[in-house]
């Protein structure tokens, strides 16, 4: 018990002080800070108090304290995968019209300097 | 009407210089633009050498991609039609004016294979079932009769060029399907004229079955997307400002 108890622990701080580490790096933008951090706040709440996940989940009706942590982590993982999927399309989607406009202007440029030339 | 042609390539150094040179012999007047879809090869410089404007994109972006760049060129110049026509010489360039004609009375024109011309090219099995539906569904749509909706041969002017120019469709055969999808939904109307197809320079399309298959069920899907899809598109009422044309060295008008 207390060795897992241990092992637990130093994990949570661990991941917690990733998150912290990689956001005072300014690796990981804004918007996603507050998420992780969250995360990785009620991750080591759960760990300090191991009473607390048998209890939430003989509240909501669940069997196995696990098969609750399971549900919440999956639901909670196809969210962020969606998420990163639509910001991924959005992103190419700028980056396209980007180099469009850039071939556009290099073009442009590249007709105005040989106008200048034959002035 | 001032027109552009728009030759989308990708690593075509082989054929797009005879291309390009076939198309200033056909249609003399018409300013020809290549747009080099992140060529590895010497497609750009063999393109310039020929005569033609090029356009380089810094990475690949696909047909739908490389076509879009070209109809914001057309757009930002002060074109009111751009054709497409392909580096690998399935297009006959010779078809172009009479394209470019009927664009009087519609706003985007299909250079259609398998009309009443005979025809070089031919396709078989799963991919000419593909075709066949996706003919009578769109036919449909447009209310006129569509032989050849996956033709990349297209003359696009009037209301459907500054759509396209913000909206062409850079998925997988988003640039046949889709935008034709997109320019029905818009309110402009699309034709037909025949064009005869040249086997390509270099390979043929494939017939594997499984291939086809693939192609059957994607193109199948592209549609279902573009008929489903919800686009945030300019109303063709109300007419787009059109702003300056920017100066450049061809004189005009």
């Amino acid at each position: 018990m207390t060795s897992t108890y241990l092992v637990g622990l130093v994990g949570s701080v661990l991941v917690l002080a990733g998150i912290v580490e990689l956001l005072r790096r300014r690796q990981l933008g804004e918007k996603y800070a507050v998420l992780w951090l969250v995360v990785g706040l009620i991750l080591l709440v759960f760990t300090v108090f191991p009473g607390l996940l048998p209890s939430l989940s003989s509240g909501l009706g669940v069997a196995v304290p696990t098969n609750l942590l399971f549900f919440v982590g999956l639901v909670f993982l196809v969210g962020v995968v969606l998420h990163l999927s639509w910001e991924v399309s959005r992103l190419e989607n700028e980056t396209r019209k980007l180099a469009e406009d850039l071939a556009i202007l290099q073009l442009e440029v590249a007709q105005q300097k040989r106008e200048n030339v034959s002035e | 009407m001032r027109a552009l042609i728009v030759v989308p390539a990708w690593n075509e150094q082989l054929t797009v210089g005879d291309t390009v040179r076939e198309i200033r012999a056909a249609v003399p007047d018409l300013p020809v633009l290549v747009v080099s879809d992140g060529s590895t090869d010497h497609t750009a410089q063999v393109a310039r050498d020929a005569g033609a404007l090029v356009l380089e994109l810094p990475f690949n972006l696909g047909v739908g991609g490389a076509m879009r760049a070209g109809f914001r060129y057309a757009v930002r110049h002060g074109y009111t039609a751009a054709v497409q026509v392909d580096a690998d010489g399935q297009h006959d360039p010779n078809e172009v004016p009479a394209m470019l004609d009927k664009l009087a009375e519609a706003d985007l024109v299909i250079g259609a294979r398998f009309s009443d011309r005979d025809d070089a090219y031919r396709v078989r099995g799963p991919r000419k079932w593909a075709m066949v539906v996706l003919s009578k569904v769109l036919s449909k749509i447009a209310k006129t009769r569509l032989t050849d909706v996956t033709s990349g041969f297209k003359a696009t002017g009037g209301r459907a060029l500054p759509v396209f120019a913000e909206h062409y469709p850079v998925e997988y055969l988003g640039d046949t399907v889709e935008s034709l999808v997109i320019a029905l939904r818009v309110g402009c109307r699309v034709t037909q004229v025949p064009a005869r197809m040249r086997p390509r320079r270099d390979g043929n399309p494939s017939h594997r079955p499984i291939k086809a298959m693939i192609y059957l069920f994607r193109a199948g899907f592209a549609l279902l997307l573009a008929l489903i899809r919800r686009w945030d598109l300019p109303s063709a009422a109300g007419p787009t400002p059109v702003r300056a044309p920017i100066k450049e060295g061809i004189s005009r008008d």
